[in-house]
């Protein structure tokens, strides 16, 4: 059904960024128009002009969530097979037969993405009022926010995949701009451009993926790719190969093995931006869009099965990272790269549904963690090592409280929602036709680990003694309200999120499913094995199991005084310090990709063939010509017996022809 | 009047030389002011024609008007706009305002020999892309290396003789070639139909041999390849854009560029199709390899001015891609992509010049963290870098896709024919250089506008003319290249329907 109401959505948060980015732009010269007209000193300026960003920036987004809610429940009251809002804003590209439109689609998954976006958006936006407070770029950082939430709805409402790659672009780069927002730490500026440039590797495979579906299918509609994909009845090579490279752009996004390396450096950008961007929304969109894709991933099993194996590795290979970080950011984002692992492998075994479960759980959970973590940052003074931390549960009790929570959430706790959502992942994994016992093996020690970095984390922060300097510790203090009562909100979600999709054999009564049911006409779960459908009561029971494990072990070497943690670290030797530097991915990077390319550049590109080569070739012609010319040079020097002579020389020889002329 | 607006156009810029050069030479400020104005007059018209052009009408040109010069040779002043050079020619005019504004406090020597020579050059290639007469095209395309060569020569930099003599040189080198390939085909054109006559719609009626062809599609290439430039011809271009004054590299990146794919589009082209199917693989390639090779190279320059002229070869190489592909998306790509072209590095040049007003030097590592220091010029430098780096919703982001479309088109036609999935190297290799101009230019960003505050560059701005942000007069002239960045990027399709039929009267020419 066409509406006039999707381009609201859109609309507001843009409007926010550029009231916001005007005023950041002209922040100086409205300063002095202050100072000199109304008399503000530069104190009041600053106060003032903070407190309209916070308002602009907060209320448009707010603003966006109500607009989304009224989406939302006009879609309800649609008929089940047609809930789909679309609105056409304006033709984009049109190119002989091709046609791209700007349009909007909000249908069953669009509309979960922009009320989490949009909801848990607002929550951060407001946590930020506070966190920002007395930051000199706060109206910077607004204009950024708003623009980030403007890209990421564009990414969701999008009808066709070139509308999605505006979104796609455009959030990687308010990623660019947030983490690089302290931008005169060289560190932090590095950091951002890594996370554009590694996007742009998977962006590169996006667009190919398009391109090759535009080639195949003459469309780029999300719905007439997934039709005509189901319907294909082409050599599933190219289904396969473009499946993969959108996937690839999915690994960019959302940070899975190879193109993972920049969300860890990502966490340089202030923490709500790590909660909102890195953490709740942008890096699932690989997520959405594989689930978005889902009925041409089903048509295309080897690239389904690749999702999954790559979901899998990742998700183990992040935690045992997670293990052993000891910046408290750090753990929690690769913690993230290991839950995105979970998500796509639910996509991977046929279970997008699921993805999307664990995708929503994932923002209200993670998002409370970052946000607690950054609510430690903030009461420590900046203080990121959660080696020098310690015993901050009295002294923030509500961060403290809803850190537990969310940890509890993580770790797979019952009946918390990331236990729902990740357990039903797990039981996938196994139980599903495109699963097998591997999958869910790998998967299940990642939730060992997870269950385990999670307690570390918890009790190195908040439980034992402390262990910072005690001018530290004295400072240490509660955050102000906006940004506890956001954590309450979040905790609160995360205890109850994963409500909305309850499986029916999870609890002994009926409850309806209501995730399933939402989603049911866009996407599936593929069926069950025999086998495995008996087995989902033992799986619940090895996932509590697993998530008590992780505590326990976590429990022994943090929980008590000991010095189990150091004594196991000594024991490991090599493979300690293998996972304490990251496998050394990065050096791997920079050693056989970065460097060939600049030292091929600048030596044989650059160097020799621009300089040499070319220009040598230019200038060796005219030293050539220069050289010639010196030769006929010579010849008139003005010296009269070489004249002489070249007359005597011309005279024999045209005697010598005339001669034989007249012979013959 | 109306009939003559387009002539008007044309040579109003010289007429406007020949008043500056009668004022007298304290005049500054009248004689800047007064090339400001007339120059935004010449825009106005040029925005007149842009308006009045019909998007709908099959006709090759609009505009038309004829004056015989040598009628009994057949040669006629005769100009004419089509789509293409009707975008073309709009950039032209909006480019020099902007560039005459930048010179108010760039250029402080010689300023009337100046601006008399900055619009005989308007009036040069204003002409070239309007003229639809062979023999007057090549006096156009002649006529604008003399005030160049002066350009760079007086007011360029250090090294600025060296350079200009090496621009002449190579792009004369080209010319010439081509000046005797159009005798050739002037003369064929007579001997075939029995009149003389040069007008381009006439010779696109000539019949020659495949092996003719080659050769004068061969000197026709030369020359245009030099222009554009296509690698390996290119080495020319970084001398001249780092000496060159801003004005100088804006216009020789956002306009002189152009003349080269311009003559691809319309002479080279469609005059020897059969030569065109013969050398089309190779030129393909060599497209491929500029873009590569221009991103890799302008990777490692230390100077911001190289940087910036390596990645117009790295660009200028999708629009030589774009037209090869022969189809509608390809070639819009290609045209759009010479406008985008011209605004975002036109733009890029205007910010190292201003840049390098206020601190004096164009090495990167004299830089970091400048937009502390100066945070407007920072902002208005990143958009124009996503512009050049094609973010959607920017304008190189419409272009890009187009010619990637137009290739990925050819490469799955030909596909259907011979089963062999070599022929997707090209578009593949093609979009890499998404990967890779983001590599260079967020790095030079980097390098220049964050990180810790430098001291150094603080040190090279002495006194009042150092460390200040965008004045008015940078940002008057820094907004239109912003207003127009977004307006391709986001509603494209009004300039793509003004050349959407003149591509396809062109794409029509080799699907016969």
């Amino acid at each position: 059904m066409e509406t006039t109401l999707l381009c609201y959505i859109l609309f507001f948060p843009l409007l926010g960024f550029f009231i916001n980015g005007l005023v950041a732009f002209f922040r100086h010269d409205l300063e002095t128009a202050c100072q000199r007209y109304l008399g503000w000193s530069e104190e009041h300026f600053f106060h003032r002009s903070a407190l309209f960003s916070a308002c602009i920036g907060v209320g448009v987004i707010v603003l966006s969530f109500l607009a989304g809610i009224c989406g939302f429940v006009r879609l309800i009251g649609m008929a089940e097979g047609g809930r789909v809002l679309t609105q056409t804003l304006f033709p984009w590209i049109h190119s002989g037969s091709v046609r791209l439109d700007f349009a909007l689609q909000f249908d069953a998954l669009s509309a979960i993405m922009v009320l989490v976006v949009t909801g848990v958006g607002s929550l951060i936006h407001i946590y930020s009022v506070g966190y920002m407070h007395g930051d000199k770029g706060f109206c910077r950082y607004f204009a950024y926010l708003n623009l980030f939430i403007f890209a990421m709805l564009t990414l969701v409402l999008g009808k066709n995949l070139l509308v999605l790659f505006i979104g796609w672009e455009g959030v990687g780069l308010a990623s660019y701009l947030l983490i690089g927002f302290w931008f005169t730490d060289a560190e932090k500026a590095r950091a951002g451009k890594k996370a554009f440039i590694t996007n742009r590797v998977g962006d590169f495979g996006f667009i190919l993926g398009a391109l090759l579906l535009f080639a195949l299918f003459g469309t780029l509609d999300c719905y007439g790719i997934n039709q005509a994909a189901h319907a294909a009845k082409l050599p599933s090579l190219y289904l396969n190969l473009a499946a993969l490279l959108l996937f690839v752009g999915a690994c960019g996004k959302s940070a899975q093995i190879p193109l993972y390396v920049w969300l860890p450096d990502a966490m340089a950008g202030p923490t709500p931006v790590s909660a909102l961007i890195h953490a709740a929304t942008m890096v699932t969109a690989g997520v959405y869009m594989v689930a978005r894709m889902s009925a041409l991933y089903f048509a295309a099993p080897i690239a389904m099965s690749v999702v999954a194996i790559i979901g899998a590795a990742t998700a183990i290979f992040a935690a045992t990272i997670g293990l052993v970080q000891t910046d408290i950011k750090k753990v929690l984002a690769y913690s993230t790269v290991s839950q995105l692992g979970y998500m796509f492998l639910a996509c991977g075994v046929g279970a997008p549904i699921l993805a999307i479960f664990h995708l929503v759980t994932h923002a209200f959970f993670k998002a409370c963690l970052f946000l607690g973590a950054g609510s430690v940052i903030h009461g420590m003074g900046g203080e990121q090592d959660i080696t020098k931390m310690g015993g901050l549960k009295h002294k923030m009790p509500v961060t403290c409280w809803t850190f537990f929570i969310a940890t509890l959430a993580i770790a797979g706790f019952p009946p918390l929602s990331g236990f729902v959502s990740k357990d039903e992942i797990l039981f996938y994994a196994f139980a599903s036709k495109h699963g097998s016992v591997a999958l869910w093996g790998v998967a299940a020690l990642a939730a060992l680990c997870t269950s385990f970095y999670m307690f570390r984390l918890f009790y190195l922060t908040f439980l034992g003694e402390n262990r910072s300097d005690h001018h530290v510790y004295e400072h240490v203090h509660e955050s102000p309200a906006t940004m506890k009562w956001v954590l309450v909100a979040l905790a609160f979600l995360s205890v109850v999120g994963g409500i909305i999709a309850v499986p029916h054999t999870m609890v002994p009564f009926h409850m309806p499913n209501y995730l399933e049911h939402w989603l049911g006409t866009l996407m599936h779960n593929a069926e069950l094995t025999e086998a495995g459908e008996h087995l989902s009561s033992i799986f619940i029971a090895i996932s509590v199991i697993v998530a008590f494990l992780g505590l326990g072990i976590a429990h022994a070497m943090y929980g008590r005084k000991s010095d189990l943690a150091a004594k196991m670290a000594a024991k490991a030797g090599c493979i300690y310090r293998l996972v304490l530097n990251k496998y050394w991915i990065d050096e791997l990077y920079t050693k056989y990709i970065y460097t060939p390319i600049y030292k091929l550049s600048e030596t044989i590109l650059f160097q020799v063939f621009d300089k040499k080569c070319i220009d040598g070739s230019v200038n060796g012609s005219g030293k050539v010509c220069q050289k010639i010319s010196r030769i006929a040079l010579k010849m008139q020097q003005g010296d009269m017996q070489f004249y002489l002579l070249y007359m005597v020389v011309g005279l024999l020889v045209l005697s010598a022809v005339i001669f034989f002329n007249v012979v013959k | 009047m109306k009939e003559s607006l387009l002539t008007i156009t044309i040579f109003a810029p010289l007429l406007f030389a020949i008043l500056v050069a009668i004022v007298p030479r304290g005049q500054r400020k009248l004689i800047e002011w007064g090339s400001l104005v007339f120059s935004a007059v010449v825009f106005g018209l040029a925005i007149t024609l842009f308006l009045s052009f019909d998007a709908h009408k099959a006709s090759p040109f609009q505009f038309n008007q004829s004056f015989a010069w040598l009628p009994q040779l057949g040669i006629s002043f005769s100009v004419g706009l089509d789509g293409v050079s009707l975008l073309l020619f709009t950039l032209t005019t909006l480019l020099v305002p902007l560039v005459v504004l930048a010179s108010w406090t760039q250029i402080s020597k010689l300023i009337k020999e100046y601006y008399v020579l900055l619009f005989v050059l308007e009036t040069a290639m204003l002409g070239t892309f309007a003229v639809t007469n062979l023999v007057v095209f090549f006096i156009f395309w002649e006529m604008m290396l003399i005030p160049m060569f002066f350009l760079i020569g007086i007011w360029g930099s250090e090294q600025r003789i060296f350079a200009t003599i090496k621009f002449v040189l190579f792009t004369a080198a080209g010319s010439f070639m081509m000046l005797a390939a159009i005798i050739y085909v002037y003369l064929a054109h007579h001997t075939q139909f029995g009149v003389w006559s040069a007008s381009f719609t006439d010779l696109y009626r000539l019949q020659l041999p495949a092996n003719v062809q080659l050769y004068l599609f061969l000197a026709f290439a030369l020359a245009f390849a030099i222009k554009v430039p296509m690698f390996p011809f290119h080495t020319w271009l970084p001398d001249a854009h780092v000496q060159a004054p801003t004005a100088g590299s804006v216009i020789l990146a956002g306009v002189l560029l152009k003349m080269g794919t311009y003559g691809f589009i319309r002479l080279a082209m469609p005059l020897f199709p059969q030569a065109l199917y013969v050398c089309m693989p190779y030129l393909i390639m060599l497209a491929v390899v500029a873009i590569i090779y221009g991103a890799f190279v302008s990777y490692v320059q230390s100077d911001i001015k190289k940087l910036v002229a390596y990645s117009s070869i790295s660009h200028m190489g999708y629009v030589m891609l774009g037209l090869l592909m022969l189809n509608q998306q390809g070639v819009e790509g290609a045209v759009l992509q010479m406008v985008n072209h011209g605004i975002s590095t036109g733009g890029l040049f205007l910010l190292v010049g201003a840049l390098y007003q206020r601190y004096h030097t164009r090495e990167i590592a004299a830089y970091s963290g400048m937009a502390h220091s100066i945070p407007k010029f920072a902002t208005v430098f990143v958009i124009i870098t996503l512009s050049s780096v094609g973010l959607p919703l920017t304008n190189g982001f419409v272009g890009e896709f187009l010619v990637l479309l137009g290739a990925f088109q050819r490469a799955a036609a030909l596909y259907h024919v011979e089963k062999c999935l070599s022929f997707f190297i090209t578009p593949v290799l093609a979009a890499s250089g998404m990967i890779f101009s983001a590599l260079y230019m967020l790095w030079l960003v980097e390098r220049v506008f964050f990180g810790k505050p430098a001291e150094e560059a603080a040190a090279h701005a002495h006194g009042e003319h150092g460390g200040y942000d965008l004045t008015v007069a940078e940002m008057i002239y820094f907004a239109p290249i912003v207003v127009f960045i977004f307006w391709i990027g986001v509603y494209p399709m009004y300039f793509l329907n003004k050349a959407a039929l003149s591509v396809a009267a062109f794409v029509a020419l080799f699907n016969k």
